[in-house]
């Protein structure tokens, strides 16, 4: 079967890269939207993770296709109530730097 | 990785929606067909649509952002690297026995009997309650994106 010659070592690979660029742009970046892209990123790369594993471990049970799908539903669920906090956010302060999130402070 | 270090913010947009086609063609290559039409459909569809209108809502999208200290760049990229290069070894030295079980193609009737069904591997009850949480979601963003007329006062 042609799927073995890629490999699970190949798609870990791919996914470990993903997450490591999604954290990198999230501890680097200041707009916090782009902060957000960069947390879909590292979600995505975590279920490369899991359908790579149910694929090649366990391909009898589809176990990791169903926490995958919810994963993708409660990704999307946050990123829609981030951007509502974000555009919140802006109406009072008109900016979407973190650097002036220090107005939330207590 | 041109979706984390773009400077201007629509341009970093598009990398990442080119970004979720690629992983989308992955999970096409892996023959789940199911998963990569759904990651089209919410991701691409909806998700960067979202953040495309935020984008233009806010309106920055022609300026330049300013860019991290050049210090905290060069910290977090040795710390990314170091993290990266740990792992990538770790899986490396790590033997993984295939299973040999029989395969089971995932259809998409045989995913919607499963996760209605309350017996073996049912997977109804986080059905039910991601449900209640996306009800949740929808309500708790349309509470906070309101424009509430009579208050005009700033938060201190």
């Amino acid at each position: 079967m042609h799927m073995n010659e890629i490999g699970l070592n190949q798609i870990l690979f791919v996914s470990t890269i993903l997450f490591f660029i999604g954290i990198y742009g999230f501890l680097t970046r200041r707009n916090m939207i782009t902060i957000l892209m960069s947390v879909e990123l590292i979600l995505n790369s975590i279920n490369i993770n899991f359908l790579a594993f149910n694929k090649y471990l366990y391909p009898g049970k589809l176990d990791g296709l169903f926490f995958t799908i919810f994963i993708i539903t409660i990704a999307a669920a946050e990123a829609a109530v981030a951007i509502a906090i974000i555009i919140h956010f802006y109406r009072k302060i008109k900016s979407i730097q973190s650097d002036d999130a220090g107005v939330m402070k207590f | 990785m041109l979706a984390v270090t773009a400077r201007k913010i629509f341009r970093s947009a598009i990398y990442l929606l080119f970004s979720l086609i690629g992983v989308a063609g992955l999970y096409f290559y892996m023959e789940y067909e199911f998963i990569a039409a759904v990651q089209v459909v919410v991701y691409v569809g909806g998700i960067v649509v979202l953040i495309i209108f935020s984008i233009f809502l806010t309106q920055e999208s022609g300026r330049d952002m300013k860019e991290a200290s050049l210090l905290s760049m060069l910290f977090t990229g040795f710390g990314v690297c170091f993290g990266a290069v740990l792992t990538l070894l770790l899986i490396d030295q790590w033997n993984f026995m295939p299973s040999v079980e029989a395969p089971l193609v995932p259809t998409v009737q045989e995913i919607g009997r499963q996760m209605l069904s309350t017996t073996n591997y049912g997977y109804v009850l986080p059905f039910e309650v991601v449900s209640m949480l996306l009800l949740g979601a929808m309500i708790g963003c349309i509470v906070i994106a309101m424009k509430v007329k009579a208050s005009d006062k700033e938060i201190d």
